[in-house]
């Protein structure tokens, strides 16, 4: 790199992860951590070392360490002399490539709330890229909050000295309100050049389980179209999945019938319907990268 | 570990300035200016000085126009993307049916306002006169505020934070000319944050009615709403009850009815069991209430026979039962 790179903790901190992917949307509900836990899965198992970090900074509302099944009291981050160590969502199969960090895991009950104002979100957000002990990573993966506020302009100020390997993906669903949501979105990364790998439309038609029928509950086609008229990369619509649903809401828990030779979050996700799809999103993702 | 980088005394939320450092104790605290925290903090003057202990002067100000509010109802949920906009106008169009009744909306999700798009009226602008914004009114009796209005195109993004939120939400208490109300229905943006602190503290003095929380069936989004219970009971704010929303999907081909948010734990009428609050009612998901909402049309007047709309108008009646009215 030409430029001078401030070197503060963040900076020094984030020099071992080479790729960091945000994943943005203007409106709520989307599927940000749901497409940030695929992105993940599939970053993940795009090598068999590939070693990826996972990052919620959804500080009100974290849903992330659900999705990946590590919500619970035996999941704690622990601190260590060179940082805060991160949850291992991959464990179970011997494994620690799939680095998990959510204010989830910092709270006593699952419904205690975080009611915090701008300063100390910004802190904590620091805290998170500075002090956790990620080592070596491929991809980092930020599952943000939704709109454009406190928390995404701390993290592009704090990542303004490793800012070269930071770009978005932008999530949408086909309906009109949620893609003005996704222009206004698109305007920040613009205003703050951040560099858009592409957009992802969400939760575009289902499928009737009795019939087959595919009806369009948000519409559809919207997230295309607006990636057209913006000159985006269009990455791909992801169907409304119940499997999906189930898979994440539960985070892979119950019965795992395979071998133990991936986790069972993986596993099972691999059996969904979108895990296909989202395979080819991911090679786009990683083409855009361009390593 | 929250836990170990928090003061020894936890300061009231509330009354912590949105541009503080992070250590702030509060400004009403007696160590308010005098902590080590304080050193280069921009409001150590004042707070030393012992100002900050008095009564905000926006207070009296929004006291005086809620005044002529008679109920103030705060739509909520945890997670985005519920349906608390979409929520928020049925229950607008609802009131708004008996003419006899003014309802006034005011939409605080500033970084992503969709109340003009509901209401159809996105390409409409505020007016200011002597006595403050009007606000866009939709039909005689139902007017809107919105962020929406006040920027120069759909496209842009407002990119704020904190302090420039509140400060646009204590100007929509105090500023904007609403008239005398029935009701006043705010609807947030998802989370416990600026905006949710700002409009408790703003209303304080003249009282909320109660909350109406949305939810989805599923498990991540319960998982939000318990959060935003523990936030009201923090900040005491009544809950009126509990609204599920999406939940079930009925084929518009084989009428058969599956569940596209799984309620894996429950859903949202055990939460409701658990924690003691009122199960509202369950909406069903009908992709006709997104297409109106796209268009800007009311879906309880377009579609009338739709089971979401009976849904809807129980629910508003349960709403006004609760209320007393």
């Amino acid at each position: 790199m030409s430029t001078v790179v401030e070197d503060t903790p963040v900076t020094r901190r984030l020099q071992s992860v080479k790729h960091i992917i945000l994943v943005l949307s203007g409106k709520g509900g989307v599927g940000k951590s749901s497409v940030s836990t695929q992105l993940a899965l599939n970053l993940y198992s795009s090598s068999p070392t590939a070693r990826v970090g996972i990052l919620d900074v959804d500080l009100t509302g974290p849903s992330i360490p659900r999705m990946f099944g590590v919500d619970g009291p035996q999941y704690a981050v622990h601190q260590s002399t060179s940082g805060w160590v991160p949850v291992y969502a991959d464990a179970e199969s011997g494994e620690q490539r799939l680095a998990v960090m959510s204010v989830g895991f910092l709270l006593k009950k699952k419904g205690d709330s975080v009611v915090w104002r701008g300063p100390k979100k910004n802190a904590m957000i620091r805290q998170f890229l500075s002090d956790v002990r990620w080592g070596e990573l491929d991809y980092l993966v930020i599952d943000t909050p939704p709109g454009t506020s406190d928390e995404h302009l701390s993290l592009m100020e704090h990542m303004a000295g490793v800012r070269s390997r930071v770009s978005a993906v932008i999530v949408t669903t086909p309906q009109a309100v949620a893609l003005m949501d996704a222009m206004k979105c698109l305007s920040f990364t613009r205003v703050v050049e951040l560099p858009v790998l592409g957009l992802i439309e969400n939760m575009s038609g289902y499928v009737c389980p009795c019939c087959g029928e595919v009806s369009n509950v948000f519409s559809t086609g919207g997230g295309e179209e607006m990636a057209r008229r913006e000159g985006l990369k269009f990455l791909g619509s992801l169907p409304v999945d119940t499997e999906l649903v189930d898979v994440l809401d539960s985070g892979g828990k119950g019965s795992n019938e395979e071998a133990r030779e991936e986790f069972s979050l993986l596993s099972k996700y691999r059996k969904t319907a979108t895990a296909m799809i989202f395979g080819g999103m991911t090679d786009g993702v990683i083409s855009g990268l361009g390593s | 570990m929250i836990a170990v980088q928090a003061p020894p005394n936890i300061p009231n939320s509330l009354s912590v300035p949105a541009n503080a450092p992070e250590h702030c104790p509060g400004t009403d605290s007696d160590l308010a200016g005098k902590t080590d925290a304080c050193a280069g903090c921009a409001n150590q003057d004042i707070c030393a000085s012992g100002a900050t202990k008095l009564p905000d002067p926006s207070l009296p100000l929004i006291r005086e126009r809620m005044s002529n509010v008679k109920r103030k109802i705060l739509v909520l949920s945890g997670k985005g993307g519920v349906g608390k906009s979409t929520f928020t106008a049925q229950l607008g169009w609802a009131f708004a049916v008996d003419e006899d009744i003014q309802t006034g909306i005011m939409d605080v999700d500033i970084c992503g306002p969709s109340i003009p798009t509901i209401f159809g009226i996105a390409s409409e602008q505020v007016h200011s006169s002597s006595s403050g914004w009007s606000p866009v009114y939709v039909q005689d009796n139902l007017g809107v505020m919105s962020v929406g209005f006040m920027l120069p195109t759909s496209k842009d993004a407002v990119m704020w934070r904190g302090p420039k939120k509140n400060g646009l939400i204590s100007q929509f208490f105090k500023d904007v000319d609403w008239g005398d109300l029935d009701y006043l229905i705010v609807d947030t943006p998802p989370g416990t944050s600026d905006e949710h602190l700002s409009i408790v503290q703003y209303l304080k003095e003249s009282g909320i009615d109660g909350a109406v929380l949305i939810t989805t069936p599923q498990e991540v989004a319960l998982q939000d709403v318990r959060r935003e219970i523990d936030f009201c009971k923090k900040v005491g704010i009544r809950i009126i009850g509990l609204v599920e929303n999406m939940s079930g999907f009925v084929c518009p081909n084989c009428k058969t009815e599956s569940q596209i948010f799984k309620p894996s734990t429950g859903g949202g009428r055990r939460l409701a069991e658990e924690t003691g609050i009122e199960f509202l009612g369950a909406v069903p998901l009908d992709p006709r209430i997104g297409k109106s909402a796209d268009y800007g049309v009311s879906f309880l007047d377009e579609y009338p026979d739709s089971p979401a709309t009976t849904a809807y108008l129980d629910i508003i009646d349960r709403i006004k039962d609760i209320l007393g009215d």
